[in-house]
């Protein structure tokens, strides 16, 4: 649906889009009224625990479970017998929601118990025998990609070489973007940079851990009330992976504690219904702290390759980049995603990336915020630091003598649309914050960031009540503050108050399917379709008052919440309100409702640019954040404290990625920090106010402009932290996290090499 | 899982050296209650010792203070004359966690749980604290740095509790700091701590000193070699700088997830520089 023929974005006076009321859901939460995944609770539930492997790597020789089958209080145990086999599309989440012949990383389920309490249920866990047979193991990216590591899957052949390797090995297939030849690009610079880097894997680190409530009766109908993403990827993976038809499942998506893309896949919810179906009685199943570190999805880890070749007045040649990422146990690592981004930002001739899908032994990745962009967006931005810094060039002036706009092809293929690049570069550049002095051991760094954003399909229904007001439900869970933003737009198109529409996230069985909230789509997507319902309503409001004053439908026209006669010559009739109508809507045709069913096309891609100040520790390498600016494009921004939520969510991530985030794992292969104790997101007090500039450069896909704004701002801070705390020490750092006892090998490893 | 909460300190000793296996003193629990959640111990019998008198309480005693077992970090942080005298200990101890911790956590379940990284304990062992103990055999006295041999165990016999903390008289022109090193601000583990006293004489010499380093071996330790480099000095930079030589060299750390050995010998060095320096402020009255 394009930018609405109507509406120039720049100059339309917007009733309510724009505006900042309060949130709808704002009141639950700060009172605990809201209803999270582990509050919902059924007559007679029990409670479900997960057996757990304890090693990296091991071959399942047998299970027995009788010994905890016998202790009382036990009503079911399920095993991978349990589930049905056979769904080609979900081999691997079945793998990874419960093992079969091996255990592929410390954390992978094993088996799971439901019994009469939480005592009981661990009692019996412990009751479980398992005999394995310890296989070795590998957790690093480029150890694993070497000949000789030990292989996870035996039939995993690369794809996407040719010829195709005969021996199975731990890449599960190579990806590759670009055009133009690098080579030539290379020789007409006059400086070229190559580089490796390395991030470790993070997690999303939501507060809220994955939970559910299942309840399946012995009529084969099932119910589960779950925190998720998508309650219909949910529905949709469940009934396959239990041999349920779809329409014997309702799902229905509890407010979420945070997801960020993690979830975005069932880890618990299969195994629930499972234990349910088995033991004839509701089951809740929630995961503690430590199994949602050691088995949900992080991000990937990554090694990276980076070279760029400029010529001395700041053009950029050619760019080549070699990514590798370790997804965990699975094939399907962003790097697609991470090898397409890299070079997005830029207008380039001759520009090359190529990806390598590697499996490891860690639990299988899930999305996190414009998964794979951030830590391609380290290695590059961070070479493109050095380049200016050596040919003498203004970090801005760099990216903006070579930054993408409308036109440009990109590095992934497509020719860009209208984007907004060019205009984050020059807020940037105005912003006070570039230009503020810095203090002693302070560094300052910039770095560009894009992301695709996506749009898919969405069904939305619009129903106008008896009063006046307007119940709308949507079928995406609302992770970002999207109720409020859904509510504004329809209040927009109808002429009516924020406060007279109501939107609630409806369960799988009252609305058509919707894909999940990710990719950034929800305020441009749902967005779109509340749109579209609210037209089909004044269309069919019109209709109404049509009827009443006996002229045509197509003589009245629907103004700032008024049926109108079209023109004076189609009569002279009172305007009727949304409330006039909706009383007599009874005696006129009944109820009126506007609905939408969309596959959304038209996201556009977003661009962002961050700047901080980085102070630097010199005994003792610890970093502090001191100031830090978003600017990004929003297209338009419907509710911009959301919008302003948003960056300065994905900077603090982004942050805590950068500085003191990762797994670590022992030599035994089992991970050392599975608590927030020692996985260190950063604390309130770690980060300074995140400033916030909100740039609009219309979407034309979009009606009134919208792009997504969720992932694009966690895509830069990675490299905007790096190249400030690379500035502040006086040395390149080009592992993450920056972690002080790597922070001062490096400046001490400086220093020794000065001396 | 048997829970007392017993009101004299005679009975909590009576029911620690019964016969049921596993017993613990339950006093803020910031320790004790996370360990039981997350199944690492379960007792059979727990002691609640916040019932009993004295042990809830700060007194002063022959002009030093003699701080009860149950006495919680905020109650410490509230309390201004030992806020005066032991400036160190008291920000030792309201490192701990954050405001919901500190209404709960004591500096003897900070003893008691024995971990190298306790953040009150290297400050308590500079000031040359000592842990009152009762037990079936009746009270003993012991140098705070006695208690914790090893990771999770302390030498106190079965029976035995600690009552209280007792700190000396503070001598005129003295000061005491704890300084930690965390990656973040707030809410994290020790990765170095250390903690520094010294006393001046009138012409600003250092006639006494102690120091000791936590997270840096198997216990909190003392250190006399750094406390030996202050002494008879003015603090002066050398001074400063043959004191961190002594502490890295007194270090015997381990690689983990925390932190390097490396960095940890490092950084111990210059955090015992850091707090010094902040001790002998204090002890000019700056
Ligand atoms: C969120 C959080 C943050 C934390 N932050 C820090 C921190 O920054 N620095 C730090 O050092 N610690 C920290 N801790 C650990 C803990 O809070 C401290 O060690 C605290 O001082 C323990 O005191 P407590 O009174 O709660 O001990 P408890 O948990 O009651 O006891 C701890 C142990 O000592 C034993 N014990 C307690 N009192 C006695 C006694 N009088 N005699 C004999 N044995 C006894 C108990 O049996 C138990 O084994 C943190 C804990 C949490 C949960």
């Amino acid at each position: 649906m394009p930018l609405d023929a109507t509406i120039d974005p720049a100059t339309h006076k917007f009733a309510l889009v724009g505006t900042r009321p309060l949130r709808p859901d704002g009141i639950d939460k700060v009172t605990g009224r809201a209803r999270f995944g582990a509050d919902a609770s059924a007559p007679g539930m029990l409670v479900g625990k997960i057996l757990r492997s304890p090693h990296a790597h091991a071959r399942i020789r047998a299970i027995d479970t009788s010994k905890a089958a016998k202790l009382p209080g036990v009503k079911a145990i399920v095993t991978r017998a349990d589930f049905k086999e056979g769904d080609p599309g979900l081999r691997d989440v079945l793998h990874n929601v419960m093992a079969r012949d091996k255990a592929l990383y410390d954390g992978h389920a094993v088996a799971a118990v439901a019994a009469t309490s939480a005592a009981v249920a661990r009692k019996a866990l412990k009751l479980i025998r398992v005999d394995y047979e310890i296989l070795p193991h590998v957790t690093d990216v480029d150890e694993a990609m070497k000949p000789g590591a030990p292989v996870l899957h035996a039939d995993m052949i690369t794809a996407n070489v040719e010829p195709a390797p005969k021996k199975a090995s731990n890449i599960a297939s190579r990806c590759e973007f670009g055009h133009g030849d690098p080579e030539i690009g290379f020789k007409q610079a006059d400086l070229v940079i190559a580089r490796s880097f390395k991030t470790e894997a993070t997690h999303q680190g939501y507060i809220e851990p994955h939970a559910c409530l299942a309840s399946v009766g012995s009529d084969g109908q099932g119910e589960l009330w779950v925190c998720t993403q998508g309650h219909y990827m949910v529905r949709n993976q469940c009934a396959s992976l239990l041999g349920m038809d779809v329409s014997k499942l309702r799902v229905t998506a509890s407010e979420i504690g945070g997801g960020f893309g993690g979830k975005t896949t069932v880890f618990i919810e299969p195994v629930a219904l499972a234990l349910s179906r088995k033991a004839g009685r509701p089951v809740k199943l929630v995961m503690s702290r430590e199994e949602v570190f050691r088995a949900s999805g992080p991000t990937s880890s990554a090694s990276m390759d980076v070279k760029i070749g400029v010529t001395k007045d700041g053009r950029i040649t050619a760019g080549t980049a070699e990514i590798r990422f370790q997804g965990g146990a699975f094939a399907g690592s962003p790097v697609e995603f991470g090898a397409m981004s890299a070079f997005a930002c830029y207008d380039l001739e001759h520009v090359k990336t190529v990806g390598y899908d590697v499996v490891t032994n860690r639990p299988k990745q899930a999305a996190y915020r414009a998964p794979g962009a951030p830590m391609v967006a380290f290695a590059v931005e961070s070479v493109l630091d050095e380049l200016a810094k050596k040919i003498g060039m203004d970090p801005i002036e760099l990216r903006l003598k070579n930054a993408a706009k409308e036109g440009t092809r990109s590095s992934y293929g497509p020719k860009y649309k209208r984007i907004g690049l060019i205009e984050c570069l020059e807020a940037a550049r105005r912003h006070p914050h570039y230009k503020a002095p810095l203090g002693p051991n302070q560094g300052r760094g910039i770095a560009a960031g894009f992301w695709f954003n996506f749009g898919g399909q969405t069904c939305v229904s619009l129903n106008v009540n008896v009063d006046g007001t307007v119940a709308l439900a949507v079928g995406t869970p609302d992770i970002g503050g999207s109720r409020a933003s859904m509510c504004l737009i329809a209040a927009e198109e109808l002429g009516i108050g924020y406060e007279q529409v109501r939107a609630i996230v409806a369960d799988t069985s009252s609305l058509g399917y919707n894909d999940i909230s990710e990719g950034s789509r929800v305020t441009f997507s749902t967005g779109l379709a509340v749109i579209q319902a609210a037209r089909d309503a004044t269309a069919k409001l019109c209709a109404r008052a049509a009827k009443t004053w006996g002229i045509a439908p197509d003589a009245v026209v629907w103004e700032k919440g008024y049926a109108k006669p079209a023109s004076p010559n189609a009569g002279s009739f009172a305007p009727l309100s949304l409330a006039d109508i909706a009383k007599t809507a009874g005696s006129t045709g009944g109820p009126i409702a506007g609905h939408c069913e969309v596959n959304a096309e038209g996201a556009g891609v977003s661009f962002a640019v961050h700047m901080t100040d980085a102070e630097v520790d010199r005994e003792t390498g610890r970093v502090e954040i001191k100031r830090y600016t978003v600017v990004q494009d929003a297209g338009k921004a419907i509710h911009p404290s959301y919008v302003e939520g948003q960056y300065q969510g994905g900077a603090a991530q982004g942050i805590g990625w950068a500085i003191n985030e990762e797994y670590v794992y022992g030599r035994d292969g089992r991970l050392q920090n599975p608590g927030f104790l020692d996985y260190r997101i950063p604390v309130a007090s770690d980060l300074p106010m995140i400033d916030t500039v909100i740039v609009e450069t219309p979407n034309p896909g979009h009606p009134y402009g919208v792009r997504g704004v969720g992932e694009t701002s966690i895509v830069p801070p990675l490299a905007a932290v790096a190249n400030a705390v690379s500035a502040a020490a006086g040395v390149r750092l080009s592992e993450l996290p920056m972690a002080p006892p790597r922070v001062l090998a490096a400046i001490d490893a400086a220093a020794s090499r000065r001396s | 899982m048997r829970y007392e909460a017993p009101t004299t300190a005679k009975e909590a000793v009576r029911l620690m050296a019964g016969k049921a296996g596993m017993a613990r003193v339950l006093a803020g629990g910031t320790d004790l209650l996370v360990q039981i959640r997350t199944d690492r111990i379960a007792p059979d019998l727990i002691v609640d010792i916040k019932r009993i008198a004295g042990m809830r309480s700060i007194m002063t005693k022959s002009g030093g203070f003699r701080i009860g077992a149950a006495v919680s970090g905020a109650e410490l942080g509230e309390h201004k004359a030992l806020r005066r005298a032991w400036p160190g200990v008291v920000e030792a101890a309201n490192l701990i966690g954050s405001i919901q911790i500190q209404s709960r956590a004591t500096m003897g379940g900070n003893l008691c749980n024995a971990s190298p990284a306790a953040d009150s304990v290297p400050a308590l062992v500079a000031a040359g604290a000592t842990a009152v103990i009762v037990g079936p055999r009746g009270r003993r006295s012991l140098p705070v740095e006695d208690v914790a041999v090893a990771p999770g165990r302390t030498s106190l016999k079965k029976g035995e509790i600690v009552e209280a903390i007792v700190l000396p008289k503070r001598a005129p022109r003295s000061g005491d700091a704890y300084l930690r090193f965390i990656p973040r601000s707030e809410m994290d583990i020790a990765v170095v701590g250390a903690g520094v006293s010294l006393t001046l004489d009138r012409n600003g010499v250092c006639t006494a000193a102690r120091v000791a380093l936590g997270a840096v071996a198997e216990r909190v330790i003392l250190v006399p070699d750094a406390a030996k480099a202050l002494i008879g000095s003015t603090v002066d930079q050398a001074a400063l700088e043959r004191l961190a030589a002594a502490a890295s060299a007194a270090c015997r750390p381990i690689d983990d997830k925390r932190g390097t050995k490396k960095f940890r010998i490092k950084v111990a060095g210059v955090l015992a520089r850091r707090a010094a320096r902040t001790a002998l402020a204090r002890a000019q009255g700056k």
